[in-house]
């Protein structure tokens, strides 16, 4: 086991949290469940104008997805941090921001790729025009990872605290802003048919910048939050 | 000798002497330029040829929103300061600071309103600096609120630092989608205050109010700064041989 390589250490921890995310399924179900239920109530709030309904779409699908997000984050590193796992991986001999990538990848797998899997039918649920629908969930696939990594940093800092729910909303929702107005742009953009190549070029850098820089400040959040 | 003073203030027990002959320095200094620096704006500038005696409110309102990312940035530098080189004092300052910054923040944000209510007609337009400012805000609660919420005031002060820094990555990014965001959306039809030239007569008075301001967060930083030091440092000796010496 010494001579574990770094590849194989990190494929390990991604297989071991998908499993166990996969024994609790019903779980997995929630942030979903969580995204299509404030998508609908939207509609129901605004009232019943097609254009209308059109209009703030994009906005709401994105909105929801970064409550959704929100909602999940907790449960990154939460049930590690209560067994003492994430303590024996602060101790192992790989570079523990590795390791935090692939709890991340992990959380991504099982709460953001699903937001991108029922996108579409909240799209249609919205009234969002079927060209614009690819545009959508190209945001989805590019913003998503950033909300999960950027959310990590909220949640290492958080991860010993009782009540931290409200303060990881108040840590993580300000430096989501950019990612929600450019990926809403580029939906809006869609509608009206103009190419969104700037948007989605700046996504994907955001999605580069963070998968770059974010696990190193997790890393250096939890070992704080372990001390 | 310069490597010696930083030495010399990192330690709590010199910091707290030192901050405590600075103190009354600055609270002079920023009471002479405050006087100054609002009689010349407020009384003296003559009234802006299109906004009338509106724009004065800026002598309080620009120093605001420049300390309210002046203090981010020290914060975020002395974040950084704290976590390389474990240094006590930094991690005071860290968070003696987020405070005041909030509070310059909302006041550049309340300040903004009042001008806003006669110039735009409404308190609150979502211009894109004022809703830079008001998610800077928010930045600020939420290092106010992590820190207060983490029982061991070291590891707050070092969760803080890490969260100082995230933010001075992200505030740049925040403020350029924030404008991005505003242009496409509603395009600028209100100029603002930085006209390409200012009569000197306006631009002094609101350099000296910069400046007040400055030596302001510096006498309120080094008062919570002590504060704090006191409150780390109770059980040491020297705190305690103070106390008893003044209780003579």
């Amino acid at each position: 086991m010494s001579t574990l390589s770094l590849t194989s250490a990190f494929s390990l921890l991604l297989k071991r949290d998908l499993v166990l995310a996969y024994r609790r399924r019903a779980e997995l179900v929630n942030p979903m469940l969580f995204f299509v239920l404030v998508t609908a109530m939207f509609p129901l709030g605004i009232g019943n104008d097609a254009k209308l309904i059109t209009a703030v779409g994009p906005g709401v699908v994105w909105v929801a997805a970064l409550l959704a997000a929100l909602l999940s984050l907790d449960s990154m590193f939460r049930s590690d941090f209560d067994d003492g796992s994430l303590e024996q991986f602060m101790l192992s001999a790989h570079p523990v921001s590795i390791l935090v990538l692939a709890k991340i990848l992990a959380h991504w797998l099982v709460t953001g790729l699903p937001l991108f899997i029922i996108a579409p039918l909240l799209a249609v649920l919205l009234n969002i025009p079927a060209s614009a629908i690819p545009t959508l969930m190209l945001t989805l696939i590019l913003g998503t990872p950033v909300l999960s990594l950027i959310g990590s940093v909220g949640v290492a800092l958080t991860v010993g605290l009782r009540r931290g729910g409200v303060i990881l909303s108040l840590l993580v929702l300000p430096l989501y802003v950019p990612v929600l107005i450019f990926a809403t742009d580029a939906v809006k953009t869609a509608i009206v048919g103009i190419p969104t190549t700037a948007q989605l070029s700046i996504l994907s850098a955001m999605l580069v910048g963070s998968l770059v820089l974010a696990p190193m400040a997790t890393a250096a959040s939890l070992r704080i939050s372990l001390s | 000798m310069i490597i010696r003073f930083f030495h010399q203030m990192g330690s709590p027990r010199y910091f707290y002497k030192v901050a405590g002959k600075l103190i009354p320095w600055f609270m002079t200094g920023f009471l002479i330029t405050l006087v100054w620096g609002l009689y010349n704006g407020l009384f003296i500038a003559p009234p802006d040829y299109q906004q009338g005696e509106s724009y004065r409110i800026m002598y309080i309102h620009v120093p605001a929103a420049w300390m309210s990312m002046f203090i981010y940035v020290v914060m975020a530098v002395s974040g950084l300061i704290s976590l390389v080189w474990r240094i006590k004092m930094t991690e005071i300052i860290v968070i003696s600071s987020a405070t005041v910054g909030a509070s310059f923040t909302f006041l550049a944000l309340a300040t903004g309103s009042l001008w806003g209510k006669p110039m735009w007609g409404t308190w609150w337009v979502w211009d894109a600096r004022l809703t830079s400012e008001l998610l800077l805000l928010f930045l600020y609660l939420g290092i106010i609120a992590l820190h207060s919420a983490i029982e061991d005031k070291r590891v707050a002060a070092r969760a803080v630092s890490i969260l100082a820094l995230v933010g001075v990555v992200n505030i740049p990014i925040i403020h350029y989608s924030v404008e991005w965001w505003n242009t496409l959306h509603q395009p600028a039809s209100i100029t603002k205050f930085d006209k390409p030239s200012m009569d000197m007569s306006m631009l002094i008075p609101l350099l000296t109010m910069a400046i007040s301001f400055k030596l302001y967060y510096g006498a309120v930083v080094l008062m919570r700064a002590r504060a704090e030091i006191i409150e780390r440092e109770r059980n040491s000796r020297w705190v305690q041989e103070m106390v008893e010496e003044e209780a003579k």
